[in-house]
């Protein structure tokens, strides 16, 4: 039992703090803000030199073998500069949905090109009736004599615009007509037939909407050997949320150091804020819910591998918790900032909208907790 | 970073477990699931702390040179935890954890000859005096005044909110040697024998209908210089520092986990008409086991900052909220699991030596108690309110 940082995880907590740092201000924001895809590609090159993007995929595949809690010392880091590279799509899910389900010629000839940098990847899975449920999907797969044919429609697709190929899951037509397993196939962008519907993301990057029609495939497009992909869908998502909670501890760490920082200075009836101690209590609870958050995103991570319900429970437990806290964090870092927390004049805000991004992602609170006692056997599925 | 124990660990905890096994007998388990207060009574409690002590275990926190085992934390972890989960006797605190470690941080040697050996035996029973009733919270104003006659103490004055006062043969308690402008200064740290005459004991029930606590009067007692720990005026100081291992036991969730346990068997019992079925119930109870998810987090990172020489710092007074709220929300769980029953009132005690048939099933008779009672957790120790005042002092510097 040991929680604390190697030597190797202070170098890269305090190298991501640095970049960090010295990269994302609001000005930063604004011009990635007007790239077409939302983030810069000369720092996603950055990224790369610094190994980031290597750091989970294994060393057979041109990577560094790095875990969950490696993922989740960067994502503290990118939480407190509003990182918006798409990290979490390419990396965490996109590579890990082909470590994890890919076939062997599928991870060397993509995963290499993850970790240098000059592959961007999407996960198209969510869809407008299923919502948070994973293992509905609607999208149709036909075997063709050449190949694939893909036709439904997906939602929340994040960084669909910038990825080369986006990773579109489907369930497999049967002989009889009726839905089959579910499969995942890598769809180039540009394919005929799909349409990419971008728009601007909460909080920072860029998301969207995917029409499929008749989109045909070649046969190798089928990620691995066609067998059923929701429990390396599950446990990737599962890993996506435990990056996600890191992420969302950053971005509630640099609210309650800013809306500190806020009511130290800010004098009213003479006195600063932070004098008064309905002030200084709901700080305290701020912090409080800080800390919890950092513990449950640590959790959430140290068992990204355990056993499917364990980890499960254990990134839901997780994606609830910080939910909870960051809602709390949120709110009242706008309230404590009075009108001007509710302007766009501050970067509170934007603080703010990820955190709510971050709760939307995956599911709330609400079906968060529902699935832990669902996975606990307290509720039925 | 990882969570699992080692091999040597994983024997330490068969060691515990079997320990147990061995010396928890159905009695001392039905007496501690029937009591509803924070601390069993010391029949049960000390059995458990002799049997305890005789295994070498009696005092887990102590230098080895005073008697205790010489456990790592994760050591103490795993020890705390398997008790937990056997449902061990909730021995009194008053010792071994509160005044034993100011004895050895600032005893004189005599002290520690005669007190540490009689807290690890159980010979000695320990009450805590430092609430007065005009002062709580604001432990500072407290007015019990000892004032020196040749080698005495005389000291005047009450206290309150004493646990187990009514049990106890022996107090620690902060009282006033000097009026002082800072009235910290002015305060003395004092081990006073309770058959000193003087003393009066007036019981006070709580909501849920238990004997724990008392008020206790002092009238011209006199004690002895050589009772007072340290110096005179630092009393504040010693007793602060106790007051960091009353909230910062730091080993709560294992507890809180088996509280849990118990109300989630309730809910999918017949008893409760299996409450569970009731989704608001169930989600409830995943919401709370997230919560002490959380908690035990949090204490494994303070542990393992301890284990590598850190000191954890001001996160006790996280934990002590925390667990205070968790504990009141699985209290109030409970009540809302048990549904009609909770109207069964059943005033004796203890719970596990009734003369007569109970109006409930047996297992139920503590819930309600335990929830009244439960209450006064956000406010023994330091009350919540006080506790984020520390925490917007020492954790965000306001």
């Amino acid at each position: 039992m040991d929680l604390t940082l190697s030597d190797e995880q202070r170098l890269l907590r305090e190298s991501a703090d640095r970049f960090v740092g010295e990269t994302y201000n609001a000005d930063h924001r604004r011009k990635s803000a007007a790239e077409p895809n939302g983030f810069s590609a000369a720092i996603w090159k950055q990224f790369a030199d610094l190994g980031w993007l290597a750091l989970p995929i294994a060393e057979a595949h041109g990577g560094l073998g790095g875990g969950a809690v490696e993922i989740g010392i960067l994502m503290e880091a990118f939480g407190r500069g509003l990182v918006t590279e798409p990290y979490l799509s390419t990396v965490v899910i996109g590579a890990g949905l082909i470590a994890a389900s890919g076939s062997e010629a599928q991870k060397q000839a993509l995963l290499p090109k993850v970790a240098e940098g000059s592959l961007y990847l999407s996960f198209a899975h969510a869809e407008r009736a299923a919502r948070f449920d994973l293992g509905k999907v609607e999208t149709m797969a036909t075997e063709t004599p050449g190949g694939w044919r893909l036709s439904g429609h997906k939602i929340a697709v994040l960084d669909g615009r910038a990825a080369h190929q986006i990773i579109v899951s489907a369930r497999i037509v049967e002989a009889s007509g009726a839905a089959g397993r579910l499969c995942l196939f890598l769809v180039p962008a540009g394919t005929p037939g799909m349409t990419v519907h971008d728009y601007p993301r909460l909080g920072g990057g860029r998301a969207c909407n995917l029409d499929l029609r008749d989109v045909q495939l070649p046969a190798d497009a089928l990620l691995g050997d066609g067998g059923d992909a929701l429990p390396a869908v599950v446990a990737v998502v599962d890993r996506a949320m435990a990056a996600l909670g890191s992420e969302a501890v950053g971005i509630m760490q640099t609210l309650l150091d800013t809306t500190l920082e806020y009511t130290k200075i800010r004098k009213q009836f003479g006195r600063p804020l932070s004098a008064n101690q309905v002030i200084r209590h709901r700080l305290a609870d701020m912090a409080m819910q800080c800390d919890e958050a950092r513990s449950m995103a640590l959790r959430a991570a140290l068992m990204a591998d355990a056993e499917p319900v364990a980890r499960s429970r254990a990134a839901s437990g997780a994606k609830a918790r910080i939910g909870k806290s960051a809602r709390f964090v949120a709110e009242q870092s706008v309230q404590l900032h009075g009108a001007m927390g509710v302007t766009e004049e501050l970067d509170i805000g934007l603080y703010f909208k990820r955190l709510l991004a971050f709760d939307t992602m995956f599911g709330g609170s609400a079906h968060h907790y529902r699935r832990h006692a669902e996975l606990g056997g307290r509720v039925k599925a | 970073m990882d969570l699992s124990f080692s091999a040597e660990e994983r024997a330490f905890e068969k060691e515990v477990r079997d320990f147990i096994a061995a010396n928890l007998t159905p009695e001392m388990k039905r007496a501690t699931a029937l009591t509803p207060s924070v601390f069993s009574d010391p029949d049960i409690g000390m059995a458990w702390q002799r049997a305890l002590h005789k295994r070498g275990w009696g005092a887990p926190g102590w230098p080895v040179e005073y008697g205790g085992p010489d456990w790592t934390p994760a050591q103490r972890w795993i020890f705390e935890a398997e008790s937990a989960r056997a449902g061990v006797p909730n021995v009194n605190v008053m010792g071994v954890k509160m005044v034993g470690p100011v004895i050895i941080g600032f005893g004189s040697p005599e002290q520690k000859n005669f007190y540490l050996p009689r807290i690890l035996s159980g010979e000695d029973y320990w009450c805590q005096g430092y609430s007065e009733p005009g002062s709580g919270s604001d432990l500072a104003s407290l007015k019990t005044r000892a004032v020196r006659d040749g080698d005495d103490y005389i000291i005047n004055g009450t206290k309150i909110w004493t646990t187990h006062a009514h049990h106890a043969n022996r107090m620690f308690a902060l009282v006033r040697t000097n009026e002082t402008e800072r009235q910290q200064d002015g305060i003395s740290f004092i081990l006073i024998d309770m058959k000193t005459p003087g003393i009066t004991t007036r019981p006070i029930l709580t909501i849920g209908g238990d004997h724990e606590v008392n008020q206790v009067f002092f009238d011209d007692v006199r004690v002895p210089v050589a009772n007072r720990v340290g110096e005179e005026g630092k009393g504040w100081t010693y007793g602060k520092y106790l007051l960091e291992f009353e909230r910062g036991a730091g080993i709560a969730s294992a507890k809180l986990r088996e509280a849990l346990r118990t109300i989630s068997d309730l809910a999918g019992s017949d008893i409760t008409g299996r409450a569970v079925d009731d989704p608001e119930i169930a989600l409830r109870m995943s919401e709370i086991e997230v919560d002490i998810d959380a908690l035990e987090m949090t204490e494994l990172r303070v542990l393992s900052a301890l284990q590598t020489g850190q000191n954890p710092g001001a996160v006790s007074s996280i934990l002590k909220l925390r667990n205070s709220e968790i504990r009141q929300a699985v209290t109030r769980l409970g009540v809302d699991v048990i549904g009609h029953d909770g109207l069964a009132v059943e005033p004796v005690r203890p719970l596990y030596r009734l003369n007569h048939e109970p109006p409930v099933p047996e297992e139920l008779l503590p819930i309600v108690p335990e929830y009244l009672n439960g209450r006064a957790y956000t406010i023994f120790g330091g009350s919540s309110e006080i506790q984020r005042e520390i925490i917007a002092k020492m954790v965000l510097g306001i």
